[in-house]
């Protein structure tokens, strides 16, 4: 087991290496720099300009400033924010809490609901409901985030008045220190009244746009691998015990269905932290995916490099969680 | 005799892609307590889908008709589906050709086997594992406390059919339905699960389906032979009846093919196979494989002859070997 957690962690340095100069190559192929991004349109003088040039160390080969940031990045260091000119790491914990609040309620949204939605589909296989729930979750991957996004907000917030529109918090009517940065748990903490509800509120949109695409993706892999499942010998061995189809279905088929589901589950952190970046910018959702967009169009190359290393190391810990969880439900692997 | 399994008339159909498609043509079958009946034929004749029907197995694109469907005084056909779960599983239970896929992956032996007793037996968790252990040692595995905590890919084809009759046992059954128990095993473990199976029935006087094609564990074992082919039973003997003098053409074809029967260097066979969705014969299915088949066996399904001639369905019953012609025109 130890063995297997270490080959794995191996394998990724090859991944960050990578990573790294992809990273830090595409954050320079962009036209423009981050001192053009912010003089815009008004022009400024070419010594000032070569002197800001030189103050950033943009003046230095490409080659040499991939190695002073390789060096400071092993040595834990990520950069100081052009714009804001606090550290990278700093501004991205700040903001993170946030995005982890929307994509953990996005995983859970798609997970409640697509499991039980492919389990059903699969055991009323032929039925209305099986293609009814099949057509959604085809619907529901193929449809455009920020359009459904947009839609959502145009029915649920403009002509029912049901949710706000944007943001985390009704900060007119509450406000309070962040504790833990997640604005479920301050808001409670808070104890001011209506403060977790408007919170909640804040939440459901966003989590339903995020959780789409992954609720359509476990929806049809729970389906497929439980029809699959549903044919075995050791099905019909339960049901020749006389269990009941609750727990032939339930437990002795879903538990060997939701070992490829779990993979998936694993492999979509990876859209949701990448739709968060979509969500986060149509619901003025203030967290890392916001903080990457406006990154990119001040060509903070610092906070940009450092933002996406995080991200995907975070990413890449998540599915090593995932194969460690995956040997955990599946016997034949923890003893193979 | 009170039967504890009594069928009339049993069919089964599925639906297919190409029609319907019948697998399990108007079968009987008679099972005493404690009585050991075996039930013979090639590959597709139906018997394990007939099996199936009676546990209730069948994946839903099977329809399920009988005349009769009687299991130790109950009904089985009128029964809920949750009655039924009561039955199935603790008075009745099968043992599958497929030892290795038919434990499930995920879970231990253990839990596998008392399974089973939580469900229908008022035992404490305490009893159940003792109960387990007492089954692993009465089916011969070793060290049944360890075992108990493995999971089935850590066991091998023999002994996960062990662990599976271990399972059958957990709650006394009355009847077994064994489908083809040592198909899937090595030759040298076959003989072993087969005696096992056999000294534990003779013990406990549980009754036994066994679905076989082997002949020779047939004339050993059973008490009652049925002959199915093409999901008709062709017919239904005592043993020693049926290895002195079968009466339908193809259960006198199949013993004549019993290898310990051959004369020569050439093992005899029976011509062709068994027919399937889209080349059934109008008249009597075995007709186009049956060497004293007549016009009138190819054109009209056959009638169904007494019980001194083994309810052979033919036209020309063979006593000693030699076709009767009869009277009577069906």
């Amino acid at each position: 087991m130890l063995k297997l957690i270490l080959r794995r962690v191996a394998l990724t340095l090859p991944t960050f290496v990578a990573l790294m100069f992809v990273t830090f190559v595409a954050v320079r192929l962009v036209p423009g720099d981050p001192i053009e991004a912010r003089t815009g349109e008004r022009g400024i003088d070419p010594e000032r300009l070569a002197a800001l040039r030189h103050e950033l160390g943009l003046d230095q080969p490409v080659w040499k400033q991939f190695l002073d940031y390789v060096y400071a990045l092993l040595h834990g260091d990520f950069g100081v924010s052009i714009v804001t000119k606090t550290p990278v790491l700093h501004e991205f914990l700040i903001l993170f809490p946030a995005t982890l609040e929307l994509a953990l309620c996005a995983l859970v949204f798609a997970v409640v609901l697509g499991v039980p939605a492919g389990v059903l589909a699969a055991v009323k296989r032929g039925s209305v409901l099986d293609h009814s729930v099949m057509a959604v979750a085809l619907a529901g991957y193929s449809m455009p985030i920020f359009w459904w996004g947009l839609l959502l907000i145009m029915f649920m917030s403009e002509y029912l008045g049901l949710t706000p529109v944007s943001g985390r918090m009704d900060l007119i009517n509450y406000y309070f220190e962040p504790v833990t940065g997640f604005m479920l748990i301050d808001s409670l903490l808070s104890g001011e009244d209506g403060a977790f509800s408007a919170a909640v509120a804040h939440l459901i949109l966003p989590t339903i746009v995020l959780g789409t695409i992954p609720l359509a993706v476990i929806a049809r892999m729970t389906r497929s691998s439980m029809l699959e499942v549903l044919g075995e010998d050791y099905v019909r061995t339960a049901r020749a015990k006389g269990l009941s189809p609750l727990r032939v279905v339930g437990l002795h088929a879903l538990r060997n269905a939701l070992i490829p589901v779990v993979t998936v589950v694993g492999l979509q952190t990876g859209t949701l932290l990448a739709g968060a970046v979509l969500t986060e910018t149509i619901f003025a959702w203030p967290g890392v995916g916001k903080w990457l967009i406006e990154s990119i169009s001040r060509r903070d190359y610092p906070a940009l490099q450092g933002g996406i290393m995080l991200i995907s190391a975070i990413v890449i810990l998540v599915n090593l969680i995932v194969d460690m969880l995956y040997v955990a439900i599946n016997p034949r692997i923890r003893h193979g | 005799m009170t039967a504890l399994l009594s069928i009339r008339n049993l069919s089964v159909t599925f639906a297919t892609g190409r029609g319907p498609f019948r697998a399990v043509d108007k079968v009987d079958l008679d099972v005493a307590p404690g009585e050991l009946v075996a039930i013979v034929g090639e590959s597709g004749s139906g018997k394990s889908v007939a099996m199936l029907a009676v546990m209730g197995l069948l994946p839903w694109i099977a329809t399920v008709t009988a005349d009769r469907m009687m299991f130790d005084g109950r009904d089985l056909l009128a029964l809920s589906a949750r009655e039924r779960r009561k039955i199935v599983g603790r008075d009745l239970a099968m043992i599958f050709q497929e030892p290795m896929s038919s434990l499930n992956p995920c879970f231990t032996v253990g839990f596998q086997i008392r399974e089973a007793m939580a469900a229908h037996l008022d035992l404490s968790r305490a009893q159940r594992q003792a109960r387990a252990v007492e089954l692993l040692e009465l089916v011969g595995i070793p060290e049944p406390e360890r075992r108990l905590k493995a999971f089935p890919h850590q066991l091998s084809g023999g002994m996960s059919q062990r662990v599976m009759i271990a399972m059958a046992l957990a709650c006394n059954p009355k009847l077994i339905i064994a489908d083809e128990p040592t198909t899937a095993l090595d030759v040298t473990i076959q003989a072993q699960i087969l005696d096992l199976l056999l000294k534990l029935q003779k013990e406990s006087g549980v009754g036994l389906v066994l679905i076989t094609h082997d002949m020779g564990v047939v004339a050993e074992t059973a008490q009652r032979v049925c002959v199915h082919y093409a999901g008709q039973q062709v017919e239904m003997q005592d043993t020693r009846g049926l290895f002195r003098d079968p009466h339908h053409p193809y259960t006198a074809a199949l013993l004549a093919a019993l290898p310990e029967r051959a004369q020569g260097r050439l093992l005899p066979s029976i011509p062709g196979i068994v027919p399937g969705l889209a080349d059934r014969p109008a008249g009597c299915l075995f007709s186009p494989r049956c060497r004293f088949a007549t016009e009138t066996c190819r054109t009209v399904p056959p009638p169904r002859a007494g019980a001194e001639l083994g309810l052979a369905l033919c036209h020309t019953p063979l006593i000693a070997g030699v076709p009767q012609r009869r009277e009577f025109a069906a």
